[in-house]
């Protein structure tokens, strides 16, 4: 797990106003032969940024970043990198450079020389290359490695040589194709790490592709949500974990237990759902600003539900059921409680005492609970 | 017998099998009438059948004399005409296997970027010649090229030239016929190279700040070259011994080893002059063989060197 530096947290620019965007796309849109892509994405990424475009294959996110990185032309829209109309540029001739997913190394050269290549297009002396190519391969803790030639590394060496190839030109903006998909999963966690290090040491701004919402979650500072080609939601991965603004984000990041039901109150300061698949009175603290009585979804995160075997104080946001079936992860428990209704609600526990000892198991019947600021009401 | 081709099957004699057939092949058609010609090369000539003495001979009661003639070979040695016509057919060669590099690269390089389906009709279009007798080809071509011929007569009509140009009987023509004869053989490595080269790399060298022409320069060729090697000694070594293209379209102007070798041959059966002339054919292919697999070693060396 990458535990980001305070830093970070400090710095969100996307909050003040008179902030100014790095890479600005503005309604850009890919026509494949009639298959529409992209559909009007809008997004402004600021200097120093790690953005992450999450979401399942064939939403767009690749094509839109090949769009970035010139390979791609789009159909629509205008696209700027630190305030310059990039649109019509080609690949060759933008400040941005990409990983590859397959790394894409030239396989007739060898990792010096794989890492050069970008140089020598451009007019720079023999010695500063050589010491450029030294640093980017220290960056990446491949120095050693220079006389070899690509098919004798593993992939987790690829990476780290196709990351120097990319940071050797300094770019102002770094693209990264699902940039660990190709590693285990050991690897790739260690990898996530040392890639936010990295970025962090650089200062580059990054934009990462990835179908991996654990990856997008634990190595951004914001993520855009695609599907179908447009942009669901953006937002830092607090916000989008924890206020989707849509069913098909909150379905799309973590696991999420939903209830429908029919708004009966809707105040500035709280929402009230009635819903027979809950059982209960679902009582949300932020209101919604829906029509009463129109059809709504009340969702509250697994780890936000608390299981007890005894009834809770509360009437409002609390329902029981029988406990079908438990899976043991070790740290936590989820619980698969079903309601009366037939609907099965997911509530992991953190295992705080071992196994054996567990108060709940299974066809124990149980009382389910949250608090109302835990909830969220989504209306699509 | 079954249990016999069983442990056949089950040994490694299954696969020593396997390379006995083409190896006992290559010893029965192409060693053993090699070893002829070395023999006849070293012969003396004789009015008779066969046109030339004898390398062993009892002279008299147990005393062999292995005689060895190399009049023959220091013959094409004194008379140019024979290293003329070496070097002429190495010339042509050459400039035969170029045109054919320029010309089937693109094509090659086409056929790779085509969409699936239209690959495998362009790969087709590319061999449809064989399917008409290589003779029949040539002949055609003298149809195109003489002076009363299509191009003379096309090139006229539309007013680029006032008299017909005689290209039929030069050497030009006979490097038309080899480049027009062996472009299939150039194009097919080609292809089969070109083809297996990842187009994200071409990518990657474009986001590096490589303009196209940088990009094939430093990715796409050197990625081929083992296609365009292939290619270039698929073309390069039947175009020097090329007797066909010189024979009817470079008239008496082309001398071309090969034609050399059939007047030693028929119009003059001086056979030993003639199997010299083989032996030194031969000698003269097998060497950019050899250079090319010392290449090919050589770059092997590079990717797997430590």
């Amino acid at each position: 797990m990458v535990k980001k530096p305070k830093k970070r947290i400090d710095l969100q620019p996307w909050q003040d106003p008179k902030a100014k965007p790095y890479i600005h796309i503005e309604g850009v849109s890919k026509d494949f032969d009639g298959h529409v892509a992209v559909d009007s994405v809008t997004l402004s990424v600021f200097q120093g940024e790690f953005f992450s475009l999450l979401g399942p294959s064939g939403c767009g996110k690749t094509t839109l970043l090949r769009m970035l990185a010139g390979l791609e032309m789009p159909s629509q829209g205008k696209i700027y990198i630190d305030g310059v109309d990039v649109t019509r540029r080609p690949a060759y001739d933008r400040p941005v450079n990409m990983m590859f997913q397959s790394y894409a190394l030239f396989p007739h050269m060898n990792v010096e020389k794989n890492v050069a290549f970008g140089l020598k297009q451009e007019r720079i002396s023999r010695s500063e290359i050589n010491e450029r190519v030294k640093d980017a391969l220290r960056l990446v803790q491949m120095e050693t490695y220079g006389k070899r030639a690509p098919h004798q590394l593993s992939g987790g060496q690829k990476q780290r040589v196709a990351l120097a190839r990319s940071l050797v030109k300094r770019p102002k903006l770094l693209l990264l194709d699902e940039p660990l998909a190709a590693l285990d999963k050991r690897l790739r966690e260690q990898t996530q790490f040392e890639l936010v290090t990295i970025q962090e040491k650089v200062g580059v701004t990054f934009i990462m592709v990835t179908h991996d919402q654990e990856e997008a979650m634990t190595m951004s500072t914001r993520l855009g949500v695609m599907d179908h080609g447009r942009m669901r939601q953006i937002g830092t991965p607090n916000e989008i974990y924890e206020y989707p603004n849509s069913d098909y984000v909150a379905d799309f990041i973590g696991s999420i237990n939903k209830f429908e039901g029919r708004v009966a109150e809707d105040e500035t300061d709280h929402i009230l759902v009635e819903s027979e698949e809950a059982g209960c009175e679902l009582y949300v603290s932020h209101s919604a600003d829906v029509p009463i009585g129109s059809q709504v979804k009340v969702a509250i995160r697994p780890e936000k539900v608390m299981i007890s075997t005894s009834p809770p104080e509360q009437k409002r946001n609390s329902t029981r059921g029988i406990v079908k079936d438990i899976g043991y992860l070790g740290d936590v428990s989820i619980y698969h409680v079903e309601l009366a209704s037939g609907k099965i609600v997911l509530a992991t526990q953190p295992n705080l005492v071992r196994l054996a000892e567990r108060p709940v198991t299974w066809d124990d019947e149980v009382y389910l609970y949250w608090r109302a600021e835990n909830s969220i009401v989504l209306m699509t | 017998m079954r249990e016999l081709w069983k442990k056949i099957q089950d040994s490694y004699a299954g696969s020593y099998l396997a390379l006995i057939i083409p190896y006992a092949w290559i010893l029965l058609f192409f060693m053993i009438p090699f070893l002829i010609v070395l023999k006849i090369s070293f012969s003396d000539l004789k009015v008779g059948l066969p046109p030339y003495g004898p390398l062993l001979e009892w002279v008299e009661e147990g005393v062999l004399v292995i005689k060895l003639n190399f009049t023959n070979f220091a013959f094409i040695g004194t008379d140019s005409l024979y290293l003329f016509s070496y070097l002429e057919s190495l010339v042509i060669a050459v400039l035969g296997t170029i045109g054919c590099l320029l010309i089937g690269y693109p094509m090659a390089y086409g056929i790779a970027k085509a969409k699936p389906p239209f690959r495998t009709l362009l790969l087709m279009l590319v061999i449809l010649p064989f399917w008409t007798s290589f003779l029949l080809r040539v002949y055609a071509w003298i149809g195109i090229l003489s002076t009363s011929g299509l191009l003379n007569t096309a090139l006229m009509k539309v007013g680029i030239i006032s008299s017909p140009l005689s290209i039929l009987d030069t050497t030009y023509a006979t490097i038309i016929g080899i480049v027009y004869c062996y472009l299939p053989f150039m194009i097919l490595p080609l292809y089969a190279s070109l083809e297996k080269i990842d187009y994200t790399l071409m990518e990657a060298a474009y986001d590096l700040g490589a303009r196209p022409i940088q990009a094939f320069r430093r990715v796409i060729w050197p990625l081929s070259r083992p296609g365009v090697i292939a290619g270039s000694m698929l073309v390069l070594i039947p175009a020097v011994g090329e007797f066909v293209i010189p024979e009817l379209l470079g008239g008496s102007q082309t001398l071309m080893i090969g034609k050399v070798l059939w007047n030693e041959f028929f119009t003059n059966r001086d056979w030993p002059v003639a199997s010299a002339l083989a032996v030194l054919m031969l000698i003269l292919l097998v060497t950019p063989i050899a250079i090319f697999q010392r290449i090919q070693e050589r770059q092997v060396r590079f990717l797997d060197a430590d």
